[in-house]
């Protein structure tokens, strides 16, 4: 082996002083060059969640649907009917900063893999998504360049993108969000896990031949960024949709007979990290000759193909004997496959090259014992946000034009712009497509289906982080429910600033507690998710960003509520608490007073339990025409949302409020646990008894129908709006502003 | 014996939709077909379905036409069998010469995916042949290539030809600017061969043929597929 590294190299790569003492107690003797790089990448925040791990142990993991927790590739939860639901959210936002084709379209590329890896087939995509404002040209570079990497490699998969968020706040300019979420469907007793047993058993590397791209990915998404982040391109990745569909097709084929004991997807820190955590998942050790590792380049040394991200590959612990199989179905679909070493008993991560020992390291060193810390949490001076009330605005004189407004504002827009770039369609599965409250596909040949949904608010994060954990939670949920499905397991993505400022931590602790008790009152485990943490540029930090994906089964796939008014003469009721006008950090405040500050609404985790409940029993029975959530614009958005199916049919409709003070809240106000249907008049009388027995108030708000958006307030009409302006404003507006 | 033969290239994803269509839709047998088969032998039908074969590596289907099947297909075509596409397999056919025109980038750049509206220019094609010219049908498209281009004379001589089988149009039926999804040249959508035997149209009859999907329009070229093949 080469010789010892020194504490500089250490310091340079991103380890501490502390870490790099650790390490060589933990040989024995100072690392070499290359077993340093393994460990700056192993851990690093990306890969080691050293920063979260003990604050991530609050959420709950259980249910008697969990197949499989956090901690494989992607969580499992059985769905019935002999299936399981694999699914998984995972953060790409450095990379697109720095390249938003690329390091968007890998997004998608590398939440695929941890999909199939667990031998599930994906079905579905959804992407959650935060920029800087629209106004200003790199903006627009990097959201334009992001959704069409993420649709290029999407699209080319051919995996419908069903669902998903798009935001934008300043906070995000020098730093966007790109979540990137993929949902699989696998036999429920047929899911792969990474573990190495077996020793002696031969490991393959397949797909993609190893380069110098993409070499410490890790440490880079772990590290804030300054101004010279854009020269840090090299370390972004560059994706083959081309080449991952034929590694899916190849891998899921060979998963279907036994010739296989564990699959590992090679991401973050490539061969290091696939290769050990495979073994220390297993108990077991690796010993990998990089010599039969298939090289993209000439001249690499040890330190580049251990660290190398070269997309589309895959690490295969192969039963003996049975390597022909992979051989033949490699062959088949023109893609490298070679084995590149054996399963060990002794726990070691054994890396020769040219001959010579590169690296020796025990397997657990780098995954299991990577520092955990608690960091130092403080609660910020300014907490708790003051309330913002209708006194404190001055009063809008022409609300028409202030609907007009938020109908095209950025925030409330329709999503249509981005969503028509995503296949969305193919495999002829999607019943619920994107636009609604959330997305569904059937599986064919059964009767039920799968609903999906992302969500998040940075803004309701940033001023009560817990509150805005336990709201994300409660809107995920309703959205799904808004579509008749029942939540069956979570996931989730966790952006947040530096966690080595405390005031970053005590956000992140209180958005995990805030979570930790939606999850709890709605009985939805989490079963994996991702951190990423550092999202801070030039000394800002981004709002506390979590997102939440939920996942739903809906056992008529015929018949999910439909997400638009479905004939005039139906009759509008919202459903939920009264008292729902609360203003603060809401859409409104922040698209017509631009102020993003207040505090979000106060969860109410009993009403969103009882409302989803009367949601489903709604949609069952076939009760509800139309459905949709209350969230970011409240009624008037929930209302224009649902005037614009995606077939190019529209329907007007009359909104009748009763409102004794100001209006705002009562159009705009983002109260929880609330939801806007309509009905036709001869179930209008079963619809109230139904919410009465679910506990659930109900209040007329008026009918559907005509050829305007018209509200009458106290009986007197306060807007009137043509469908065709107002169509035109709501549908193509994030377009124009896109691309302007 | 599988009538309809459903083709797969590397790259190719819409192969189970169509699969599933026309079995769903004709009752009769489709079966796939990997690229590097020889032979076509005993089918009625072939279907070249959408995706992106060959990764779309050089151009949207120039490399499909360089797959082992392609020989097969062509004979298939010259015996006067049906052979379909849809969008990607619309630009299969394009490359290997059974049909004319070429593709461009839609107008806007963008890959484009959205329910269109569509006109039946002519039944003399596989996929027409049991709707009434005149008749519109709802269906979404899915592509990035779709900007149907082809010669002045080209163009004239398949209008007068009745070559164009599908146009874009409103929900009025009217060929509009406003209701073509991708720029192409007169709204066309789809077309045929000089013989009548070869068609193909950029949107997807795979995604609409159940109520479930939101629209089932798509079944009346499956049907059409079917009758073809039974005459």
């Amino acid at each position: 082996m080469s010789g010892p590294a020194t504490l500089e190299a250490a310091l340079a790569s991103g380890l501490s002083t502390e870490e790099f003492r650790q390490i060589g107690a933990l040989l024995g003797r100072p690392p070499n060059p290359t077993e340093l790089g393994m460990f700056s990448a192993m851990w690093s925040e990306h890969c080691s969640y050293k920063s979260s791990r003990r604050h991530l142990a609050r959420f709950p993991t259980e249910s008697p649907r969990v197949i499989e927790g956090p901690g494989e590739n992607a969580g499992a939860v059985d769905i019935g009917h002999g299936l399981a639901a694999v699914f998984k959210v995972e953060s790409h936002n450095h990379p697109t900063f720095i390249e938003p084709f690329q390091g968007a379209a890998t997004g998608v590329g590398g939440i695929l893999r941890d999909i199939f890896t667990m031998g599930a087939r994906p079905v579905a995509l959804m992407n959650s998504l935060r920029f800087g404002p629209l106004s200003v040209p790199k903006n627009r570079a990097l959201f334009t360049g992001a959704v069409a990497g993420i649709a290029n490699y999407g699209n080319s998969m051919g995996i419908p993108t069903v669902g998903g968020e798009v935001f934008f706040e300043d906070c995000y300019s020098l730093n966007p969000l790109v979540n990137a979420f993929a949902l699989g469907i696998a036999p429920a007793d047929r899911i792969f896990r990474a573990r190495a047993e077996a020793p002696g058993s031969p490991i393959w590397c397949v797909g993609s031949k190893t380069g110098r791209d993409g070499i410490h990915g890790a440490s880079m998404a772990s590290a804030a960024f300054d101004e010279e982040a854009e020269a840090k391109r090299p370390t972004v990745q560059v994706g083959d949709p081309f080449l991952e569909k034929l590694l899916m097709e190849a891998c899921l084929e060979l998963m279907r007979g036994d010739a296989l004991i564990a699959v590992q997807d090679m991401g973050a820190a490539g061969l290091t990290c696939s290769t050990s955590e495979v073994a220390s998942r297993g108990g077991a050790g690796v010993e990998i000759d990089l010599d039969r590792v298939a090289q993209r380049e000439t001249g690499m040394n040890a330190y580049e193909i251990m660290l190398s991200e070269s997309q589309e590959r895959m690490l295969l612990v192969v039963r003996s004997g049975r390597e022909a199989e992979v051989t033949r179905i490699f062959d088949k679909w023109d893609l490298d496959a070679a084995p590149i070493g054996t399963v060990s008993g002794d726990g070691l991560l054994r890396v020769r090259h040219q001959g010579r020992l590169a690296a020796e390291v025990p397997c657990r060193a780098l995954t299991d014992d990577a520092p955990a810390f608690d960091r130092p949490a403080a609660r910020p001076s300014w907490w708790p946000s003051p309330e913002v009330t209708p006194a404190d605005l001055p009063e809008p004189s022409d609300w028409d034009a202030v609907i007009r407004e938020l109908a095209g504002s950025p925030e409330l827009a329709s999503r249509r712009f981005v969503y028509e770039q995503y296949d969305h369609m193919v495999r002829s599965d999607t019943v619920v497509r994107p636009g609604g409250d959330a997305g569904v596909v059937r599986i064919k040949g059964k009767e039920f289906g799968i609903a999906m949904t992302l969500d998040g608010n940075g803004r309701y994060t940033a001023r009560d982080p817990r509150r805005g954990g336990a709201l994300a939670v409660a809107e995920a949920c309703r959205n799904l429910a808004a579509v008749g499905a029942t939540p069956v397991g979570a996931t989730n993505c966790l952006n947040f600033g530096n966690p080595e400022r405390p005031e970053i931590m005590w956000e992140f602790t209180e958005a995990i507690a805030g979570m930790t008790e939606a999850l709890e009152a709605l009985a939805v485990p989490i079963t994996g998710g991702n951190v990423s943490f550092y999202n801070e540029t030039e000394g800002a930090n981004i709002f506390p960003t979590p997102v939440v994906g939920v996942v739903g089964v809906l056992e008529d796939a015929t018949g999910p509520i439909p997400q638009h008014f479905a004939a005039a003469g139906d009759l509008l009721f919202l459903a939920g608490p009264t008292g729902g006008d609360a203003l603060g950090a809401s859409a409104f405040l922040k698209e017509h007073h631009g102020r993003t500050d207040g505090r979000p609404p106060k969860p109410d985790l009993d009403a969103e339990v009882r409302l989803g409940a009367f949601l489903r029993a709604a949609g069952a029975t076939g009760l509800a025409a139309s459905a949709r959530d209350l969230s970011e614009g409240g009624l008037a958005a929930a209302a224009i949302e649902s005037l614009f199916a995606p077939g190019g049919s529209r329907l007007g409709a009359e909104l009748q409020v009763e409102c004794p003070d100001r209006l705002e809240g009562t159009l705009f106000g983002e109260g929880p646990a609330r939801a806007l249907l309509s009905v036709r008049p001869g179930d209008a009388e079963a619809l109230a008894g139904l919410a009465a027995r679910e506990g659930v108030p109900l209040a007329a708000v008026g009918s559907v129908g005509g050829a305007a958006l018209r509200i009458r307030v106290n009986g007197s009409p306060a807007v009137s709006l043509d469908l065709e302006g107002l169509a035109d404003t709501f549908r193509n507006s994030l377009g124009r502003m896109a691309l302007a | 014996m599988a009538r309809f033969a459903v083709l797969v290239f590397p790259g190719t994803n819409c192969e189970g939709d169509v699969h599933h269509a026309i079995e769903t839709v004709t009752g009769e047998p489709a079966k796939l077909v990997w690229h590097k088969e020889g032979s076509l032998d005993g089918f009625d039908a072939a279907v070249v379905p959408g995706g992106f074969a060959h990764g779309d590596y050089l151009r949207a289907g120039g490399l499909a036409r360089f797959s082992p099947v392609m020989e097969p297909l062509i004979r298939m075509a010259e015996s006067g069998r049906a052979v379909v596409g849809i969008c990607n397999g619309f630009q299969i056919l394009q490359e290997a010469g059974l049909l004319p025109g070429a593709m461009l980038r839609n107008e806007s750049l963008s890959y484009v995916c959205r329910d269109v509206r569509l006109r039946v220019e002519a039944d003399s094609s596989p996929l027409t042949c049991g709707l009434e010219p005149g008749t519109t049908l709802r269906m979404p498209v899915g592509h990035a290539e779709g900007n149907f281009r082809a010669d002045d004379d080209i163009l004239e001589a398949l209008e007068a030809d009745e070559q164009v089988i599908f146009r874009y149009c409103d929900d009025g039926g009217e060929a509009s600017d406003a209701a073509n999804p991708n720029g192409s040249r007169n709204n066309i959508a789809g077309v045929r061969n000089a013989r009548g035997n070869v068609a193909a149209l950029m949107p997807h009859p795979d995604r609409a043929y159940e109520e479930a999907l939101g629209g089932v329009d798509g079944c009346r070229l499956f049907e059409s597929l079917h009758r073809f093949t039974e005459s």
